[in-house]
């Protein structure tokens, strides 16, 4: 690796075109999500809203459910034939997908083929999210020098943040230019179409970059893994690290991840009824304070170490999440005068509170997901490197923090129902605060992480070249 | 004494394993099979087929392979 250190010029060559493209491809994946309700509308059958949007939210989480079957097949090919090629040919699949459900006529143009096109092409984006980041983090960490790769992967680590950041600006500032009327008829589809010109960009310039050189080194020396899913997964010594890598590390960094900028979201705009336009305003600041923290926790991981700064994002998480969310019920009530009306409008300070308190979440994030490239690109050889830590990557994210809406949902829908019914028969209310239920998925799930990690992953991980 | 803990509680990610399992079953994929809508199909058949296996998997072999000492650090 240190042989061929990249000058500093040629490093942010190499991080521009990684995460530029990177940044793209979450673009793509979060306009969906957060124009679910507009497409539910649009490609479901009318006349049932609710099964409408459980169609979307079934299309969504069948995109994250996808997720690893991508970072099987685009890890197992850029293991075979190169990085290079194989996070170009995710980057064109994401765009031309994006692109293409901006097209699709909607149900009352041509039925049924409308919501089935739209859940192909969502399945194609989830699946090359899946091949995209083992291949960008692999790529940028096998151009860093030794003692570096912290620092310059959390480039990549910001993009996941800051494709969410440029989703809710775009839609933001499509809706400002037009009638709620014309955004919810055509509108809509324009962040979709915005995306074919920002691949078509960024394909140029990753079209420019060279192969990994550790990849092209082992490629020279025979080294190459001729069947890297078997490598990975059936021979013990690697495996017993994917099973550390996905246990200990990403299945926590994914409910931390998830929580603090999905479900702050919702839990602003579904339980405190916060005005949409204001929600997205408000996370979007917390997401542009807490940005830079992901290059400090890289670098920083660089110097003391990558596994106790993300351990304790996770334990702060654990320990503050129910007094964080309480505090912002409570801010919520506040504006509203001591109760949450239909529709929330926070004044200055209470809105700046909220951006407060999003913010220590997703400083919480920066902790966990800063250094998490870097770990797993060191925890593997190059030979299947990208394989071996794609799939804990997505089953991380895609399954443990991605079904995080449903299963928080299901655990706070429960307790309001369980105080209702108390509440008919005059029993005494069986939760105190309901709306902090959904919470117990989150910090179950992150404790276990927690304790596996501080337990099993080694604090000083193996250089494996 | 480290990797005496590290063996031992090999044992509880194995009973972790089989008590998500269940619980997933359960409380989540059984009730949305049985469920008359048809939303509720999907993410009986995510639940049952995809999150299940790879959970109670994941962890039964995590929790093995802790037990017979493979993740064992020098002391």
């Amino acid at each position: 690796m240190s042989s061929t250190p990249k000058s500093r010029k040629g490093l942010v060559s190499v991080i521009t075109a990684s995460s530029v493209g990177t940044l793209i491809e979450w673009y793509d994946f979060y306009i969906f999500g957060s124009l679910a309700a507009i497409i539910a509308t649009k490609f479901f059958p009318a006349g049932n809203p609710t099964l409408a949007l459980l169609s979307t939210l079934a299309t969504f989480a069948a995109g994250f459910v996808v997720r690893p079957f991508g970072a099987l097949f685009f890890g197992r090919l850029g293991d075979l034939v190169g990085r290079k090629y194989t996070f170009l040919l995710t980057l064109v699949l994401m765009g031309l997908s994006t692109f293409l459900i901006g097209c699709v006529p909607d149900f009352s143009t041509i039925g049924y083929a409308a919501p089935i096109l739209v859940l192909l092409l969502r399945l194609l984006q989830g699946l090359a999210l899946g091949g995209e980041y083992g291949g960008a983090a692999t790529y940028v960490a096998e151009h860093a020098p030794e003692g570096e790769r912290g620092f310059w992967t959390a480039w990549i680590q910001t993009t996941a943040t800051v494709g969410l950041f440029l989703s809710l600006l775009v839609i933001i500032t499509v809706k400002g230019n037009m009638s709620a009327a014309s955004f919810a008829d055509w509108g809509w589809r324009i962040p979709f179409w915005l995306s074919i010109i920002m691949v078509g960009i960024s394909i140029l310039i990753r079209l420019r970059m060279q192969e990994s050189p550790l990849f092209l080194a082992a490629k020279k020396s025979g080294q190459v893994s001729s069947n890297p899913l078997r490598d990975s997964f059936t021979k013990k010594y690697n495996f017993k690290f994917v099973l550390v890598a996905l246990l200990g590390a990403t299945m926590g960094q994914g409910v931390v991840w998830y929580t603090g900028q999905f479900y702050a979201l919702s839990f602003i705009q579904n339980t405190l009824r916060v005005e949409v336009a204001q929600a997205s305003e408000l996370i979007m600041w917390a997401l542009l304070f807490a940005t830079p923290f992901f290059i400090f926790f890289g670098w920083l991981s660089d110097k003391v170490g990558r596994k106790w700064i993300m351990l304790t994002g996770m334990l702060m998480a654990i320990v503050c999440y129910r007094p964080l969310y309480t505090a912002m019920y409570e801010t919520g009530l506040a504006a509203g005068g001591g109760t949450l009306p239909v529709t929330l409008v926070l004044d200055t300070a209470n809105f700046w509170k909220m951006v407060g308190l999003v913010f220590v979440q997703v400083f919480f994030v920066t902790m966990v997901y800063g250094p998490i490239a870097a770990f797993l690109v060191e925890l593997f050889p190059t030979a299947i490197r990208y394989t071996s830590m794609s799939l804990p990557y997505h089953v991380g994210n895609g399954i443990f923090g991605g079904l995080l809406p449903a299963i928080a949902t299901y655990l706070s829908t429960k307790a309001t129902i369980a105080n209702e019914t108390a509440l008919q028969q005059n029993l005494p209310l069986p939760y105190e605060q309901p709306y902090l239920e959904g919470l117990w998925y989150p910090i179950v799930i992150a404790s276990v992480s927690f304790i596996i990690g501080a337990l099993y992953i080694q604090a000083t991980p193996q250089q494996k070249n | 004494m480290l990797n005496r803990l590290r063996r031992f509680m090999g044992i509880g990610w194995m009973a972790i394993g089989i008590i998500s399992g269940y619980y997933l079953l359960m409380s989540q994929a059984i009730p949305k099979f049985q469920s008359s809508q048809a939303a509720d199909k999907i993410p009986a058949i995510i639940y049952a087929f995809i999150l299940t296996p790879l959970i109670v998997g994941s962890f039964l072999i995590f929790g093995f392979y802790a037990l017979k000492g493979e993740y064992d650090q020098p002391e």
